[in-house]
């Protein structure tokens, strides 16, 4: 036993690569060849989304040469960045098979306790968005005791949250309405106008990218020093290199017009952090087993009841924080904010994304590639002067077939056993 | 019936040892006074019938279920297993028949699922030579740790089970019907995985219902019946006694049959 182990360290075959049932899969044909293989059995990730994406950017730019302007895709990423921000929540409670349907009215919620709190109340303004960020956590926190403690179905008292939330929107904004915030304040300077100068935005445009690479060798250095395969230089260089020069050139065709909104930014380091979180940490890794095996994770010693409690908690304060941003966006706290469609375009970017229903699989990337898709089609809609009718149907359309999209490929990776 | 195969030659003290375990659910006993020793380096089969006692006893020792008389000890120590981290602390793993792995995740991920080195930034290097270590060491073939569990075979996912169960280098591992669901080749790897555990010096309890399995890899064979301590014998005892030990009778079904059928006129018949 102890001298087969000693025979695998020695041999010149890496420790992962013993067996000879094992395609080799090194390189980067090999890593294009293990990409088609899972395309083929169903382990799309974020594939179909960016077709989409390519096949939705097509159609609106023919009808309607305005769409791919830098100063549309400006305005475009500044509304992205607010209800992306909630969908990163949402991303969470899809991670461990549950739904919040009240992440509107939370974000509705936020922005009235920000307006009350800093102009009626003359709050200071950071004390005011910290109270409102409070204020989600906590309904988070409630909704995960109502789930975990009294069995609550999160379908059920989300639907409820929905509901009384909006009702409370309403009622601390009172008959007054809508209440305007200070135009040269620093939340709504940041909502509206803030964007980078083209040389920060080129510099940071180069970060994610160079991150990248730096983590990609570090766990190459450190599994071939362990005797494990790791991936070719070239292969990384090549990741490293696409996202780099994809970003530049976004960066670059925005500098035309006012350039990278900083709130953008924001929730792309949102988005990366999350994905570091849900990939890199043990919490991550506790989120997709609850998700995956309730009674797997709970017979390994995961504390599921505080899971479920980040899960709800994570969801609600991004929600808020969403809401709040969507208020420096319009500069005012409205009886109107998180209304029915952010509820359902916060959900439907997930999902579309690819983040699964069915918990246990998704990424934090789904809510950023979701988001997009979701407000491109929202933004076509709108230069093509199409009524608000049309723009519920095709939106509902494009959900339809991203969930039947998932459901097919769930199929299949079922039956190639890789669920 | 038989004490004659009660101790193995190289330890004579039990490693675990359960005297006058009782347990009661309401008006109903599901244990009484039952007696179980567990020595290191020794695999011992627990058998009986359906509803004899046998998960009752085992989840008494996983620390699942509290006992409502009768004493453990462990290592000679008197001990309780108030919870099942209080039994994994002593020691004592279990893999339950329903393996409970999470599909989505791979085998590395699996097997230290709940105990993850470093949780801030997770150490997947580490953690996939420890696994691939681990799984050397028990001779299991699994061509890759990094496809998720739901591509593996039966046998497979048992192995990643027990290797699961291994990682916190248990003295005692307590495998509740290891081969129920496994076809003649993945039970026979599995068997000889069983019995590379058992050479790593760690007390092996094995509870099956298929007497082939208990015969090939048991060093003594415990026989629960209604509850109670119903004899134990050693691995070469016959089928005959075992079965009649689990059902009770020497006159019953399992022999009946055995003696019967196509053979009218076997030797078997009237030998006992």
């Amino acid at each position: 036993m102890s001298s087969d182990s000693g025979r695998h360290a020695q041999s010149s075959t890496l420790l992962d690569r013993g067996d000879e049932r094992l395609k080799d899969r090194s390189g980067i044909s090999g890593a294009l060849k293990a990409f088609a293989d899972g395309v083929q059995s169903g382990d799309l990730g974020s594939l179909p989304v960016v077709i989409g994406l390519a096949i939705i950017w097509t159609v609106f730019q023919t009808l309607n040469p305005v769409f791919l302007s830098p100063r549309n895709l400006v305005n475009l990423l500044f509304d992205c960045s607010t209800v992306g921000i909630i969908s990163l929540g949402i991303v969470c409670v899809l991670m461990v098979g549950e739904i919040d349907l009240s992440v509107g009215s939370v974000s509705g919620l936020s922005s009235a306790i920000l307006g009350v709190l800093w102009v009626r109340c003359d709050w200071p303004p950071a004390l005011a968005f910290l109270a409102a960020v409070a204020a989600g956590c906590l309904i988070g926190w409630m909704y995960a005791q109502v789930y975990s403690r009294l069995g609550m179905p999160s379908f059920v008292a989300t639907l409820a949250g929905l509901l009384g939330f909006l009702g409370l929107q309403l009622y601390i904004l009172g008959p007054k309405g809508s209440i305007n915030l200070p135009y040269d304040s620093a939340l709504v300077q940041f909502g509206e106008l803030l964007v980078m100068s083209p040389p920060v935005a080129y510099v940071l445009a180069a970060v994610p990218g160079a991150l990248t690479l730096a983590s990609r060798l570090r766990t190459a250095k450190r599994r071939k020093a362990a005797g494990l395969s790791a991936r070719s230089l070239g292969g990384m260089a090549l990741e490293a290199g696409l996202i780099t020069v994809a970003l530049e050139a976004g960066a670059y065709y925005l500098n035309f017009a006012r350039g990278v909104p900083w709130m953008f930014a924001l929730f792309v380091a949102l988005v990366m952090a999350m994905n570091y979180a849900l990939r890199s940490t043990k919490w991550g890794r506790s989120m997709f087993a609850v998700g995956g095996n309730l009674e797997a994770a709970r017979r390994a010693g995961i504390d599921v009841q505080l899971i479920y409690t980040s899960a709800f908690a994570l969801c609600s304060t991004l929600a808020a924080c969403g809401g709040l941003l969507a208020a420096a966006r319009l500069a005012s706290a409205n009886l109107q904010a998180g209304t029915v469609d952010v509820n359902l375009n916060a959900i439907a970017a997930a999902v579309i994304g690819g983040t699964s229903m069915f918990g246990g699989r998704g990424s934090a990337y789904s809510a950023l590639l979701g988001i997009i898709v979701i407000q491109s089609i929202a933004s076509g809609l709108t230069l093509l002067d199409l009524s608000s009718s049309l723009r519920y149907m095709i939106t509902g359309a494009v959900l339809a077939i991203a969930v039947i999209v998932d459901s097919l490929a769930r199929r299949s990776r079922v039956s190639h056993g890789r669920a | 019936m038989t004490e004659a195969a009660e101790l193995p030659a190289s330890d004579s003290r039990p490693l675990v040892s359960l005297r006058a375990i009782s347990k009661n659910f309401g008006a109903v006993s599901a244990l009484t006074e039952v007696d179980f020793d567990i020595f290191a380096g020794e695999i011992v089969a627990l058998v009986g019938d359906n509803g004899a006692g046998k998960s009752t006893l085992i989840k008494t020792l996983a620390g699942v279920l509290q006992p409502t008389s009768g004493s453990i000890a462990f290592d000679g120590v008197p001990v309780t297993l108030p919870n099942p981290s209080a039994a994994l602390r002593l020691g004592i793993a279990t893999v339950f028949q329903d393996l409970a792995l999470c599909e989505n995740l791979d085998v590395v991920a699996n097997i230290f699922l709940g105990r993850e080195l470093n949780p801030l930034q997770l150490d997947e290097v580490t953690m996939e030579v420890r696994a691939w270590t681990l799984l050397g060491e028990l001779s299991a073939r699994i061509p890759s740790l990094r496809e998720p569990v739901a591509s593996l075979s039966g046998g497979q996912r048992q192995t990643v089970a027990i290797a699961r169960s291994l990682l916190m280098n248990p003295r005692v591992i307590l495998l509740d019907e290891p081969t129920a669901a496994l076809g003649v080749e993945q039970t026979a790897e599995v068997l000889n995985l069983i019995e590379r555990i058992r050479g790593r010096g760690l007390g092996v309890v094995i509870i099956s219902h298929n007497m082939d399995v208990v015969r090939a890899v048991a060093d003594r064979v415990a026989v629960l019946r209604l509850g109670r301590n119903n004899g134990v014998f050693p691995r070469d005892a016959s089928n005959h006694a075992l079965v009649s030990a689990i059902t009770g009778a020497e006159d019953n079904a399992v022999s009946r049959r055995a003696s019967g059928g196509s053979r009218p006129s076997s030797p078997n018949r009237g030998s006992h």
